[in-house]
């Protein structure tokens, strides 16, 4: 059994391949680049699988003593630095989920990925997008990259493939690098892109000094070695001074740096300004990369990273309460912003901020086991949610095309007209009564967002939200209880506002009113992922839940609690507690009942406000603006960046100035001094001097060289006379006795 | 009466001037060749006269004198094969007009 375990290494390899196989050779051939990409997706799906059910069934062994596998890969100078690869509990749960979930999104792409004739006719694309091809190769290099982040077995790889996915989030945010819209103020494809780039750049850098903090102070990288209780107790002990600041232990520091690379990756605030505006990449990637696998690299990378945390926190100051700090605030605040968003995709991606905001905050109060079954639970169902969504976009242009293709043939004089308006396909204004034109996608989406808001007793984002609130609670984070309590609130509100603006009531536009349903490599995916969103959250029902509880033995959370342990997390098992759960259920019903009192009860007409508008006000508008984050950032192309930020535009001309000036002059003087000097050098000394006993020789020989070839007149008597005279020469001289 | 050996030096010495004067000056390579056949028979007479008056118990004049004749007929003949290579490549066996190593 322990043979699979070998495998593991192999899990992100045949992406790579097909990766490379695409670019070098299959580009040409659409559907081959996309079959082969699929292929090796899923093989890398069924190695993780078979190791992932390999670990489910030996845990109790491997728990203690994880699986690894490395090999020498860099001397370092004191030693050698070890590459390989380990499967603990948390890498196993981590590879049932994403070898999945990347499978699905692959074949969902193959569907999604079509460009339909009457967009361009003049290209002959096969129905097929222009950029196909390449983009399976991006894909299938993302997908090494969260393949080899999940079973790295240390921080130096798992920042590697870490630093791959950004790359590869990069690319495909801007996918669509051609597109521009006619609201200058929209940002296009190609602006999120850098956005996201430059964004978690900041985190990413911060990482990296905590690595290399933490390599200093340790000399290890190795996951295993760094969670050595000596280690551990050594970071703890020794303190790190911090200038203006003082004196902290290095555990709190390197933690704290640590962080901040998640709330990059994981588009917590204040960095979450990136998330919501990289839904500008195609759903499948705002699936993949933006909702289930790469923004949850950042959790998983606190939950890999957490026995440092618990040490930090055993200090005076707690890293682990700047986590929860900022989860919790995320949480709620992302939410709000999702209440006022006509965006279909915005809302998921703001929802995606909130949730791992929610994780975040798990892991800040210590819920290790809570905040990785909510991981889990979440790709499941926010994968859904966005695959849904492009569903419903891809309907909606079917429709929207359609609808203009039957005013042409009652009057040709509008049809050009009503083509030049721009048609925002995914306003959910634009939308209405999508469930009857497109039922596969309509349900499943409301199962999705019954997971979401966390739909009492049936649904994964129950159980999982719920043992959240409840280590919240049984913790006495109450602060951090009731800011999550409001925050679920919110989510199962936006949630069903989304439900009943897009599927319910009447099509509000032609477009909607023409919808068709998608092929059928688009809804099997949300079939699956469907029965993934409810029947996956009852591996974590807890033990003393009434009925199932009892039958189903809750085995995710006793293995994860096992490797708590391991880790010395000091996880307890909960026991029953009625408060948590109540509000729980009261927060999720309560949030849907009042989205059907404010949308499903009475649907929107075509053209009217939102009621919040009115009922909200000036908040409204605040929300609807984000919080006036990009403004503030100064990201938004067309708009006076705010004081704040006007006076730190000042402040780096500023510098600049100063930067020009004076040191860049101090620089430039002695890089002239130094011209200058070696020019005198050479003017006096090299080239009189040196030069000139060089030529000197060289002209001296020439001189007597042209002397002296006169004798040479080729002619034998000349010779000869000289030979003659030579000897009379010599003759005279030995007799005269000179 | 007997000639004394100064005179078959004197004698040599002029055949050895004659022949030195005809190699510097002969415009004809083969004339000048000759010279140096003159000069080469001085230097027998030379050799065949020391013999006969210092040591003429020794055989050592003579087979010099020999070797001198041989020497100089194989450096005849040498020379006449250079002058006929001469000749054939560059039509003329002026010495004044052959100075290919001139510098």
């Amino acid at each position: 059994m322990t043979n699979v375990f070998n495998l593991t290494w192999l899990i992100p390899i045949p992406p790579l391949l097909a990766f490379f196989a695409i670019i070098l050779f299959t580009n040409p051939h659409k559907r081959l680049s996309s079959n082969l990409a699929i292929g090796a997706v899923a093989l890398s799906w069924v190695m993780s699988w078979l190791v992932a059910f390999a670990y489910f069934g030996n845990w109790h062994v491997l728990v203690e003593e994880p699986f690894a596998l490395s090999l020498p890969w860099l001397p370092t100078g004191t030693g050698v630095f070890r590459m390989g690869v380990a499967v603990d509990a948390v890498t196993a749960v981590m590879l049932f989920m994403v070898g999945f979930v990347l499978t699905m999104i692959f074949i969902y792409s193959h569907g999604y990925m079509t460009f339909p004739g009457y967009l361009d006719p003049a290209l002959n694309t096969d129905g097929l997008d222009p950029r196909y091809s390449r983009f399976f190769a991006y894909i299938s290099l993302f997908a090494t990259g969260m393949l080899g982040l999940v079973v790295a077995d240390n921080l130096l790889m798992l920042f590697v493939f870490w630093e791959i996915m950004g790359l590869c989030s990069y690319l495909l945010i801007g996918f669509w690098f051609d597109k521009t819209y006619p609201d200058p103020n929209q940002i296009t494809p190609k602006q999120a892109g850098l956005k996201a780039f430059l964004t978690t750049r900041i985190g990413d850098v911060l990482l990296m000094i905590g690595l290399l903090l933490l390599f200093i102070m340790t000399g290890e990288l190795n996951f295993q070695a760094i969670f050595k209780p000596e280690v551990l107790e050594h970071l703890a002990e020794s303190h790190l001074a911090i200038p203006f600041l003082g004196a902290f232990s290095a555990a709190v520091v390197i933690a704290i740096f640590i962080f901040w690379g998640a709330i990059g990756k994981s588009a917590q605030f204040p960095l979450h300004v990136w998330l919501p505006d990289a839904m500008e990449g195609p759903t499948p990637v705002s699936a993949l990369i933006h909702a289930a696998t790469m923004v949850s690299a950042g959790v998983y990378l606190i939950i890999r990273m957490q026995p440092l945390f618990a040490a930090a926190h055993h200090g005076e100051n707690g890293a682990m309460l700047f986590v929860a700090f900022i989860g919790a605030f995320t949480a709620l605040f992302a939410a709000t912003i999702a209440l006022a968003q006509n965006d279909i995709k915005k809302v998921l991606a703001y929802s995606t901020v909130s949730q791992l905001g929610y994780m975040f905050a798990a892991l800040g109060i210590g819920a290790w086991v809570a905040a990785t079954f909510h991981l889990i639970m979440h790709a499941f169902f926010k994968a859904l949610l966005f695959l849904g969504s492009g569903s419903v976009i891809h309907g909606v242009e079917h429709g929207h095309h359609h609808a203009q293709h039957g005013h042409g043939e009652h009057g040709h004089g509008h049809h050009d007209e009503h083509h030049e308006a721009y048609f925002d396909p995914q306003d959910m204004r634009n939308m209405g009564g999508l469930l009857r034109r497109m039922p596969a996608t309509g349900w499943t989406f409301i199962i999705g967002a019954a997971a979401l808001s966390g739909f009492p007793l049936v649904t994964a984002g129950f159980w999982s939200k719920d043992e959240i609130l409840a280590d919240a609670w049984y913790t006495g984070h109450t602060l951090v209880f009731w800011t999550l309590a409001a925050a679920a609130l919110l989510t199962a509100f936006y949630s069903f506002r989304q439900v009943f603006m897009t599927f319910f009531g009447k099509p509000r536009t032609e477009a909607a009113a023409h919808a068709v349903e998608s092929t059928r490599s688009m809804t099997v995916p949300l079939m699956i992922l469907a029965v993934f969103a409810i029947a996956a959250g009852w591996v974590g029902i807890p033990e003393w839940f009434p009925g199932v509880g009892a039958i189903l033995g809750n085995p995710l959370g006793t293995m994860l609690g096992a490797q708590a342990e391991a880790y010395h997390l000091h996880h307890k098992p909960l026991p029953p507690q009625s408060v948590p759960l109540l509000v729980s259920i009261v927060v999720s019903l309560g949030g849907i009942f009042l989205a059907w009192l404010v949308y499903g009860r009475k649907p929107l007409e075509a053209g009217q406000p939102d009621p919040l508008e009115r009922w909200l006000g000036p908040i409204y508008t605040v929300l609807r603006h984000k919080y006036y984050f990009d403004e503030l950032y100064g990201s938004l192309p067309n708009v006076r960046p705010a004081l704040i930020l006007r006076f730190a535009l000042w402040l780096t001309a500023v510098l600049r100035a100063f930067d020009t000036y004076v040191i860049d002059g101090i620089v430039n003087a002695v890089g002239n001094f130094g011209r200058r000097f070696a020019r005198a050098l050479r003017l006096f000394f090299d080239e009189l001097f040196v030069d000139g006993a060089v030529n000197g020789t060289g002209f001296v020989a020439q001189v007597a060289g042209s002397v002296l070839r006169l004798v040479q007149t080729g002619q034998v008597q000349f010779y000869l006379l000289i030979v003659l005279l030579g000897v009379l020469a010599f003759l005279a001289f030995v007799q005269l006795g000179l | 009466m007997t000639i004394p050996l100064s005179w078959y030096l004197l004698l040599a010495a002029t055949l050895f001037c004659i022949g030195f004067f005809g190699v510097l000056s002969r415009r004809n390579a083969v004339a000048a060749l000759m010279g140096v056949e003159l000069m080469l028979n001085a230097v027998n007479i030379n050799l065949v006269g020391f013999w006969r008056y210092v040591r003429p118990a020794d055989l050592t004049g003579q087979i010099f004198a020999i070797f001198v004749l041989a020497v100089a007929a194989a450096e005849a003949a040498v020379g006449l094969a250079l002058m006929i290579a001469i000749y054939r490549t560059r039509r003329t066996i002026n010495v004044d007009e052959i100075d290919l190593l001139k510098g």
